[in-house]
């Protein structure tokens, strides 16, 4: 446990040691920071449906930002490893390559979670200027956050993965970014295809990340998108831990 | 310390070393000679469980590198080749690391890399960013860090390469006092350096092992032992001619300087010719001002046993 946790705070200081952190921190921020904007001004000038909270986490500028970090967090866990050789003095100490590969993971994952600590301010600030909530209830929060945690943990294995793939890490920046956008594209196939039967669309609308984080953030806790997430985290991660061992074989 | 038995490993089929067949014992420093190629670093990387073997067993400290794997490596210092290390961490920052990686026990992570950055001089760098270090202070880092859990086992994959003549002095200073109290398997292309550090040698060539002896031994194996230098005023005669009447010389090469001629004779091992060469000399009434031996190295062992055209 100790190895794993050894490993992982190594994970998470070091996104903190290199530019890159920084530059992702600045530019979500940054798109965050108008998506808001964007969001509470067109609410001053017009009568909705919903509230800003829903409207933050729905937006064009939400998905934009949201589908572009994954390359960017996980693309350098593994590349840089095998790129400076510094995998070399890392496996020949004693430890196992689970513990290597869920201590990148969890660490991804950790530096994704800080990375939305400040949308929380916004949802404070909101409440305090205005004196309104910017959900209907806490649960709404609670639904948002929650599918963030659950997209994050799915996409950033999906890093991982193009991540072990290669030694360059702007082939496995580029290989995840297509990937990603693909399955999030899946969901919209449905508005695509017109003649298709309804079948057809319910059953790619199980897939469909801009649903889920739709419903997620009315509130409404499904557990189907849970159980999807979580599972496909595990076999992407599985994938890894297999490809990440094969390089012994490969040698 | 060390078992290998007839350890193979091929890349895409071509063989990188073949039927590898050695031991360290314990206390032993054992150099590992060998041209670029040769399968050194192969054979490192599977001692030091980073990659398996295609076939055969290698254990060391008593476990097998592959199915206790987590046993050997905890009883192994590693020092890769190049040492690749985080560049974005400070010294003290990534040895703290790799000692709580190695299992180095909390309470005495502090003392262990106070004494390790002690040992390798790294003390007036011990807050910089590795990337700004030199080269030299990179490899006692990597060396730092090999010796962090007390090992009782170093394999050093080219400790000295790239570093200046003063630097590799340290190392090799380092390298003898860690040989009181550890076994040490060291890569190496400075021959000097073996023959003053090491208690044995292997020398590997094309995924072959050629010899593995002590140096003393190896010396005195090989075909031709060094030679012996002769200046002197032949007068009238040739010299090259009488000089190869002398049973136990192979050739002679002749310079000239002035009216000295300098001769360079190569000769047999264990023979020593320069009696005959002082009495042929007083017979043709030579003047002689230099008549020496020049002792064969592990320089001339290397180069005969891997590159036997050249002898």
């Amino acid at each position: 446990m100790r190895t794993f946790y050894t490993l992982l705070s190594r994970e998470v200081r070091s996104y903190f040691q290199s530019p890159i952190a920084y530059v992702v921190m600045i530019f979500f921020l940054l798109i965050t920071g108008i998506d808001f904007y964007f969001q509470v001004s067109f609410m001053n000038q017009r009568q909705v449906q919903y509230t800003v909270q829903e409207a933050f986490f729905n937006s064009v500028f939400f998905w934009f930002a949201f589908v572009l970090i994954f390359p960017l967090i996980t693309m350098r866990l593994f590349a840089e490893e095998f790129k400076l050789g510094t995998i070399e003095p890392l496996m020949t100490a004693p430890v196992r390559d689970w513990q290597v590969v869920l201590s990148k993971f969890f660490g991804a994952l950790v530096f994704y979670l800080i990375l939305w600590i400040p949308t929380v301010l916004y949802f404070a600030i909101f409440l305090k200027i205005t004196h309104q909530p910017a959900a209907h209830s806490s649960g709404a929060y609670w639904g948002s956050y929650l599918m963030l945690l659950l997209l994050g943990m799915f996409y950033l294995s999906i890093g991982c993965l193009t991540s072990v793939l290669t030694r360059n890490q702007i082939i496995a920046a580029i290989i995840s970014f297509c990937a990603i956008t693909l399955l999030f594209f899946i969901g919209l196939v449905q508005f695509i295809l017109l003649d298709v039967s309804s079948a057809t669309r319910d059953f790619l609308g199980y897939f469909s990340a801009i649903e889920h984080m739709g419903t997620f953030s009315r509130g409404v806790i499904d557990t189907r998108p849970i159980v999807l997430y979580l599972s496909m985290t595990i076999v992407v991660l599985t994938l890894t831990y297999q490809v990440f061992q094969s390089r012994k074989w490969r040698l | 310390m060390i078992k290998v038995e007839n350890l193979t490993k091929r890349y895409a089929g071509q063989p990188a070393i073949q039927d590898l067949n050695f031991e360290v014992g314990k206390g032993e420093i054992m150099g590992f000679l060998g041209p670029n190629g040769a399968g050194k670093t192969t054979t490192m990387r599977i001692l030091a469980s980073f990659m398996p073997p295609t076939s055969g067993r290698a254990s060391v400290a008593g476990y097998d590198v592959f199915e206790q794997s987590l046993q050997a490596r905890a009883h192994l210092g590693y020092m890769p080749e190049n040492v690749p290390l985080y560049t974005d961490m400070r010294v003290t920052e990534y040895l703290d690391y790799r000692a709580a990686l190695k299992g180095v026990h909390h309470r005495r992570v502090r003392e262990r890399v106070g004494d390790v950055k002690e040992l390798c001089g790294l003390k007036e760098v011990e807050h910089k960013v590795i990337g700004t270090l030199s080269k030299g202070y990179r490899q006692r880092v990597g060396l730092a860090d090999a010796l962090l859990h007390e090992p009782d086992l170093l394999i050093l994959d080219e400790p000295t390469i790239g570093l200046d003549p003063n630097q590799i002095r340290q190392v090799r200073e380092l390298i003898k006092n860690l040989g009181k109290q550890h076994t040490i398997l060291l890569s190496t292309h400075i021959l000097p350096e073996v023959e003053m550090t090491c208690s044995r040698v292997i020398i590997i060539h094309k995924g072959r092992i050629e010899a593995c002896d002590t140096p003393e031994n190896l010396l005195g194996k090989i075909r031709q032992a060094g030679g012996v230098v002769l200046e002197a005023k032949v007068g009238t005669d040739d010299g090259a001619e009488q000089l190869t009447k002398i049973s136990g010389i192979r050739d002679v090469i002749v310079d000239a300087d002035g009216d000295w001629k300098i001769f360079s004779l190569r000769v047999e091992s264990g023979v020593d010719i320069r009696e005959a060469i002082f009495r042929l000399a007083t017979e043709r009434h030579w003047t002689v001002r230099e008549l020496t031996q020049r002792r064969a190295t592990l320089e001339d062992v290397f180069v005969e046993l891997t590159h036997p055209d050249v002898v």
